[in-house]
Order: C-alpha cells, then sequence, then structure tokens
C-alpha cells in the first residue's frame, strides 16, 4: 500500500497539455471566466507544436481565388474517405475565422505585398474541387507553429490561466464512467496532486516515439491516450501513422513540406524527378502518404542514394536565394546543423520519417469523447483535442498544414463546448479513494521496480518491432510478426527497473510511466493494422492494395485491457453538418 | 573589508567514474555535473567514459547515451532534438548552448557540462526558470490594440514592418543569453535580461500594437532595462544566431529619441 500525501485541487475545467490545441482550448475558458487549470509536463513553449513549419491552412484566399469547401474536398479526399464528414465540414468552415483570430492575437504571419497574411502552396490544396493547385497554407516563414505557440502562450497569459508547469498526468479519476479529474505528479517538488474538475480536456499530442525514427519530440508519448486506454476507453483508427516524405535523413529532423510548396522537388540517383511517374498532375505536391510510398518504391527497386541507397535528394538550390532565406530560413539553418549542407549549393539528403498519428481519442465535431458499446456513447466530463484526438477530420491520411488548423479550430470548439456544459464554481462530488490508490499504487510499483529490463532497452526493443514491422508497406507477415513481437517488451514491464527512486524530477521514472503509455499505444496501432485487410491513405498493405469500402470504410477501435488488445469498429459519417455543402461520395483517389 | 564566504556545499566535488566497460578505442570523458536534492550532500563532478564512435554528433547524443546504457539516474531536460523547443539548454565547455544543436566534434579533449550558471539547481542539469519565466510574464506579451478592431478582419502589416519582427520572433526562450549575462548573474531578480528585453522589444516595434508609448514606459527602469551594460554574452552565446544586445540597444535608443 503507497503512502503518498495528496493536495487537492478544485477547477471548473482541466486542460491536460499546453501545446497549441490546450492552449487555445484553455485562452477560450479562461476568458470566458470559468476557473482554468492547465497542466503540461513541459514548460508550455517547449510543447511540440513548436516544431511545425509549414504553415496553418484556411481558405482566405489571399492569394487567388479560394472556397472552404474546396478546402473540404480536399480534406475528404486526403482522408481517402475514412474522415467524417461533417467535423471536416466544420474544420474547415470555422477555419479563415480560427486564423484571423490568430492573427488578431498577435501571430506574426509572414504578409504579402498588400501587408495581407501570406500563404504558399501545400501537397493536397487545391482549388475548384481538385483541378488545380492553390495557394492556402498560412506562414510565419518556415516557423509556423513555433510563431503560434508562443503567441496562445501569451493569450493564455492574457487571460489569466492557471498554469502547472511540469506536472506529469499519471491517470484519470474515473467514476461509474465518467471522467472528474486527473492525478498529477510535479517533478519540480515531487508531490502529488489531485485536480478535480467538471470537465478534464485531454491535449496531450501524438506518440510519433513509438518509432525509431521518428520526427517527434522525446516529449511525444502520447500520455492522454495511455491515461484513456488505462481508464477502458478506446482509441481509434490508430494503424494511420503518418510518413512525413522527407524528414532529414539520419537525423530524422522535419524538413517542411513548404519546400516542395515554394517549388522544391525530389530527385532519385538517376536524378529523375520520379514523383512525375506516380503523380502526373500534382507530382511532388501529392498528399504525404503518396509521396512516401513513391519515395519508398524508388529506394526498394535501387534507385535510392548514398553508399546504401536507402534515401533520395530535394532540392531547392534552384528557388532565389532570397526567397529561401526570407521564406525557408528555419530548414536552412536545421539542414547546415545537422547534416552540413548549404541548400542553396547542395540537395538535401530525405526519408520518410514518422511524424503524425492521425489516429487518437474518438471525439464527435465538439470534441467530447465517445466510447462504444455497439453504438457511440458519449463519456460525461471527458474532451480531447489536437493530435491526442480523433474527431476524425484526418481518417487516412493528414493533409499537411490540416493539423495547425485542427489544433485552434478543434480546441475553441472544445472551450465552446465547455462553457455550455459548466456553471462557474459548481460543487465538486467526492471521489472514492479506490481510484486514487489504483493509480498510485501502479506510480509505486513502477517507482520501486527492480527488475532486470532497462526501459531505455524494452524501448529499444519496441521502438525497433514498430519501425520494421508497421512501416510504409506492411502485409500479414511482418504485421502477424509485430503483434507477437510486440509482447515481449510489453511483458518485459513486469521484471523493470528503475534505478532513481527520488520523487523530484525523477526522469528514470518519467520515462518509464512514459513507456508504460507508449507500448499500449505500439500494441493498439499493430493489432490495428493487422485486422485492417486494405489499403487506405497512410496504411498501405502489399497484400491488399485496393482499397475496400464495402469491408472497411469504418473507423477501427481498438481497447487495452492490461492484457491483450480488443478491436472493434464504428461507421464513418458521410453526412455533413449542414445543407452548405454536399456529401463528397468515395472514388478513386489519383492526385 | 567585507568577507565573502560561499556556503559550504556550494564546493564542487570530484564524483564517480564510469569507466567503459567493452575496452574500446574511441572514449571520450564526458564530466557532468551532478546534484542530488534528496541528499545533504555537495555537487560533484561525475565523469563517464563513452565511446564516441557509437553515438550520434551532438551533445544531447551523448546525454542520452549516458542515460539509456550507463545511468538511468542522470537528469536533464530536453524534448525536440531539433533546436526549437529550447528545452537542453546548458553550459557546455564553458558556453551556454541548445545541447542538441551542439557538435561534439568541435570539442577536443573532455567534455565539461554543467547546468545553466547562476540558477538554483533542481537536479543536476535541470535548473530553475521560473524568475526568468515570471519575468517573461510582467512584460505583457500580448498583442494589446485600443478599440477592439473588428474581429472578421485580419489587421494589415507590410512586408517591410513584418520584417522588423524578424531576428525577435524567433526566440525560442531557452535563456542562454540571460544566464550568460554578467548583470543578470548579480541582479536576476530586479534586471528583466536579455532574453525577456528581446521579447518585450518584439511587442513594442510590432506595427499591429498600440501600447508602444505604455511598454516603453513600464521597461524604462534603471534595473529592468539600464541594468544592461553592453557586455554581449548574450549575443554570443543565441544558440539560434539573435541579437538580443541590438534589441536591449534598439529600446535604449528609442527611449532616447522619443
Amino acid at each position: 500500500m503507497n503512502s503518498y500525501k495528496i493536495i487537492d485541487h478544485e477547477y471548473d475545467v482541466l486542460v491536460v497539455g499546453a501545446g497549441g490545441a490546450g492552449l487555445r482550448a484553455a485562452v477560450g475558458l479562461s476568458e470566458s471566466g470559468l476557473n482554468t487549470a492547465c497542466i503540461s509536463k513541459v514548460f508550455p513553449t517547449r510543447s511540440h507544436t513548436s516544431a511545425a513549419q509549414g504553415g496553418i491552412s484556411a481558405a482566405l484566399g489571399n492569394a487567388g481565388e479560394d472556397d472552404w469547401r474546396w478546402h473540404m474536398y480536399d480534406t475528404v479526399k486526403g482522408s481517402d474517405w475514412l474522415g467524417d464528414q461533417d467535423s471536416i465540414e466544420y474544420l474547415c468552415k470555422e477555419a479563415p475565422r480560427a486564423v484571423i483570430e490568430l492573427e488578431n492575437y498577435g501571430v506574426p504571419f509572414s504578409r504579402n505585398e498588400n501587408g495581407k497574411i501570406y500563404q504558399r502552396a501545400f501537397g493536397g490544396m487545391t482549388k475548384d474541387y481538385g483541378n488545380a493547385p492553390v495557394q492556402r497554407t498560412c506562414a510565419a516563414a518556415d516557423r509556423t507553429g513555433h510563431a503560434i505557440l508562443h503567441t496562445l502562450y501569451g493569450q493564455a497569459l492574457k487571460h489569466n490561466t492557471k498554469f502547472f508547469i511540469e506536472y506529469f498526468a499519471l491517470d484519470l479519476i474515473m467514476k461509474e464512467g465518467e471522467c472528474k479529474g486527473v492525478i498529477a505528479w510535479n517533478l519540480n517538488d515531487g508531490t502529488i496532486h489531485r485536480f478535480r474538475s467538471h470537465i478534464t480536456i485531454i491535449a496531450t499530442g501524438g506518440y510519433g516515439k513509438v518509432y525509431y525514427s521518428a520526427t517527434a519530440a522525446h516529449t511525444c508519448t502520447g500520455d492522454g491516450n495511455g491515461m484513456a486506454l488505462r481508464a477502458g476507453l478506446p482509441l481509434q483508427d490508430m494503424e494511420f501513422v503518418q510518413f512525413h516524405p522527407t524528414g532529414l535523413y539520419g537525423i530524422g529532423c522535419l524538413i517542411s513540406e513548404a519546400v516542395r510548396g515554394e517549388g522544391g522537388y525530389l530527385l532519385n540517383s538517376k536524378g529523375e524527378r520520379f514523383m512525375e511517374k506516380y503523380a502526373p498532375s500534382a507530382k511532388d505536391l501529392a498528399s504525404r502518404d503518396v509521396v512516401s510510398r513513391s519515395i519508398a518504391i524508388e529506394i526498394n527497386e535501387g534507385r535510392g542514394i548514398g553508399e546504401k541507397k536507402d534515401h533520395v535528394h530535394l532540392h531547392i538550390s534552384h528557388i532565389d536565394k532570397k526567397i529561401i532565406e526570407a521564406r525557408l530560413p528555419g530548414i536552412s539553418e536545421s539542414v547546415q546543423t545537422f547534416v552540413g549542407r548549404d541548400v542553396s549549393k547542395q540537395p538535401i539528403p530525405v526519408v520518410p520519417t514518422v511524424h503524425y498519428n492521425m489516429g487518437g481519442i474518438p471525439t464527435n465535431y465538439k470534441a467530447e469523447v465517445l466510447t462504444s458499446n455497439g453504438k457511440d456513447k458519449i463519456v460525461p466530463g471527458l474532451m480531447a483535442i489536437g493530435e491526442a484526438a480523433c474527431v476524425s477530420v484526418h481518417g487516412a491520411n493528414r493533409l499537411g498544414s490540416n493539423s495547425l488548423i485542427d489544433l485552434v479550430v478543434f480546441g475553441k470548439s472544445a472551450a465552446k463546448r465547455a462553457i455550455e456544459l459548466v456553471k462557474s464554481n459548481q460543487p465538486h462530488e467526492k471521489i472514492p479513494s479506490i481510484e486514487t490508490d489504483k493509480c498510485l499504487d501502479r506510480f509505486d510499483k513502477l517507482r520501486n521496480a527492480n527488475g532486470t529490463n532497462k526501459t531505455s532497452e524494452l524501448r529499444l526493443a519496441m521502438q525497433q518491432i514498430m519501425q520494421s514491422k508497421c512501416a510504409v508497406f506492411r502485409n500479414e507477415k511482418t504485421l502477424r510478426e509485430g503483434v507477437n513481437e510486440i509482447k515481449k517488451p510489453f511483458e518485459g514491464m513486469e521484471s523493470i527497473s528503475v534505478k532513481d527512486k527520488s520523487l523530484i524530477f525523477n526522469t528514470d521514472l518519467m520515462e518509464t510511466l512514459e513507456f508504460d503509455n507508449l507500448i499500449r499505444q505500439a500494441a493498439t496501432t499493430i493489432e490495428s493494422a493487422y485486422s485492417r485487410k486494405e489499403s487506405r491513405g497512410a496504411h498501405a498493405r502489399e497484400d491488399f492494395p485496393k482499397r475496400d469500402d464495402s469491408n472497411f470504410m469504418k473507423h477501427t477501435l481498438s481497447w487495452h485491457d492490461g492484457k491483450e488488445v480488443k478491436i472493434n469498429y464504428r461507421p464513418v459519417t458521410l453526412s455533413t453538418m449542414s445543407n452548405d455543402v454536399q456529401t463528397f461520395p468515395p472514388k478513386e483517389r489519383v492526385y | 573589508m567585507v568577507q565573502f564566504n560561499l556556503p559550504k556545499n556550494s564546493k564542487i566535488l570530484k564524483g564517480n567514474y564510469f569507466k567503459d566497460k567493452n575496452e574500446s578505442q574511441n572514449i571520450k570523458k564526458i564530466n557532468v555535473y551532478r546534484w542530488d536534492p534528496d541528499k545533504k550532500e555537495n555537487p560533484k563532478i561525475d565523469t563517464f567514459e563513452v565511446d564516441i564512435k557509437k553515438c550520434g554528433n551532438k551533445v544531447l547524443d551523448i546525454l542520452n547515451k549516458i542515460k539509456n546504457e550507463i545511468d538511468p539516474s542522470l537528469t536533464y531536460r530536453r524534448s525536440c532534438a531539433h533546436g526549437v523547443c529550447g528545452s537542453c539548454a546548458m553550459n557546455v565547455n564553458g558556453i551556454n548552448t541548445l545541447s542538441c544543436m551542439k557538435s561534439h566534434k568541435d570539442i577536443k579533449g573532455d567534455i565539461n557540462i554543467y547546468p545553466l550558471p547562476h540558477l538554483k539547481v533542481i537536479k543536476d542539469l535541470v535548473a530553475d526558470l521560473s524568475t526568468l519565466y515570471r519575468q517573461y510574464e510582467s512584460i505583457e506579451p500580448w498583442l494589446k490594440t485600443k478599440e477592439k478592431k473588428s474581429k472578421n478582419f485580419e489587421i494589415n502589416q507590410s512586408k517591410k514592418d513584418r520584417k522588423k519582427l524578424d531576428g525577435l520572433y524567433e526566440c525560442i526562450m531557452c535563456a542562454c543569453c540571460s544566464t550568460s549575462c554578467p548583470s543578470y548573474w548579480w541582479n536576476g531578480e530586479k534586471y528583466l535580461g536579455p532574453a525577456v528585453l528581446l521579447q518585450a522589444y518584439r511587442w513594442i516595434i510590432d506595427s499591429r500594437d498600440d501600447e508602444r508609448k505604455e511598454r516603453l514606459k513600464t521597461v524604462a527602469d534603471k534595473l529592468k532595462l539600464y541594468g544592461c551594460h553592453t557586455i554581449m554574452n548574450c549575443t554570443n552565446s543565441c544558440p539560434k544566431g539573435l541579437n538580443p544586445a541590438k534589441a536591449i540597444s534598439s529600446i535604449k535608443k528609442m527611449l532616447a529619441t522619443n
């Protein structure tokens, strides 16, 4: 039995995570007068939103005619018809207002000649329902995420959001299927905190670190997804993992799609612009899954570059140096720092790299978390937004620059819904101590674990399995092996070792708790992938190369009961939210 | 004469030596500052032998290798590993930098790693930045517009005005500059320091902001602003190549000419 002293807090609403989505929600909530707390395991501006480069999509029409319906069509097509069309309608319709709001908050967007927000071309973004490329991606040079994150933190300060910084969330407090708050561990002084709230909003980001090579930060461990699984809730569409076509070879650092948006192109070892072959009209600006698969095929067929023929080149040396300096300064710096090359003279070595999780906690467009017992059921008191959530607006494949807009539109939507549901300063229900005990027993068990398996070794084993068995291309054999092999690092937890027993800034223990979250997500990801016997968006099965709408136009739900994964499905919403736009029926996806 | 005595426990002692077990030929000695808040002991320097050929190019790769393979209790902050989040700022061979951007190949001999200087240490390489964060809040880092401008339109900004934000908005608040500044070491509670003043200037110079005068008035204080003595350590240490010293002198100039 553990004996941790617990410090109690009560808030109307609690936001877990302080990236773009969490901060946007916190701003809306605080502005409305609700007593709002935001806890984060890192200082807000260290969140991974800071690494988003290319931009944020919205049909502003600053660089030629645009329409949110075209944006919606592109997003539905990009999702390979797995996205829910009501939520996509909401996203694209709300996008222009959300970007203007960010501008009004002070985001230092780059500008056009007429002083309006600069917009650039991005993969899959077209006008007139796929007819020609459009410039829809609003940019602050190639540091858009950084600019938005810092601005939103400022806004949250302005509205007096109460921050709890370097607090690590351990588990949700659930009572009879409702969420009542969160238990968290303050790294700075080692204390345990119980936050009671009428609504808890999970905004903890993606879980890129289940893979060995990812553009994701070390902190992208999907802690909210892990908490949801432990609370007996399902995750949705976990098999859809986006490989960004251009991760810096050998490093994993993101090289923005903006490079291709500004005119860069890919070459293989024969000097061919191979994208012309795979996507005759969109070429290098096809959607990410298409470009990543094309690169993988070039490499697999021996046309890769380098000693191991295991990467390709991204060229921008033909672009005016002044344009590179103005629009891609961050990329130039990263390439110089990490591979010592001058992008104005030399090509950038790139390879498809894990970048984004389309899957996550299932929600409706109001950000309310859903579970299913045959039919959808809202989980009272719980919301999810951002990369942690699966609304689903990205379906089987997210378009570049649709993630930043997802953060702010649904961050705002969550705040709006919470304001409808919560009256300020209502009393909180009593929580049975069994919920707290269960969480702290797990914490205490891991803290005092004296086994033989190092966390770092189990994590590496998991990452290598995911990298080799659940990659750009998958098949029955690799996935079945993966399903079996991933059990080993999971079972390895039984005999894990944590050397540092302290409570203050114990990163050994924190990495172990993060691993506990990661490994459950790795298992649900690979089981979901194994179960989906078709190819759709980012999920490319060599043994089932075609999309199979009659059997698989449905969302995968995956539960993890602490031992094994259970899979079920729920339907995709094809109907739109209003009569402003008609449903886009499924058709073949060609770029 | 006043006598200054450092507290007894401020003396750094020699710590443990972690010998490479594989008798590798490519050993680099990594000396790392360690301090455990739970033990009532002095800080110490542990030395780790690291096979540098089996390690990524950056100082952060070394720390990760030590944590993963030798001593999991080694404590430091890190996140993006690509120089954008600002978590892994520390002092490497006497210079404040981001360990994820600093190549160890440029370093001859041993590598000495300390937390950012002159801050309270929480544990090992993790320093307490809460004062700096409070100072950041004090400059009110958000856009202030007088009348509620319509929410349906963007506020136009010319390319020329937007360019004035370049070299400022990119700051990642890693605190390398402020914690390399002797003036900040001495008066860190009162002098805002280069990181926060650069941020202050970012809002002062934003053409969309309507409260330039008030913002200038707020920082125009003997210690808040004029604690800067143009030592320039800040600019020399910025891992993002920004120039906080120039931002500070621009504020001073605006105050002198307005």
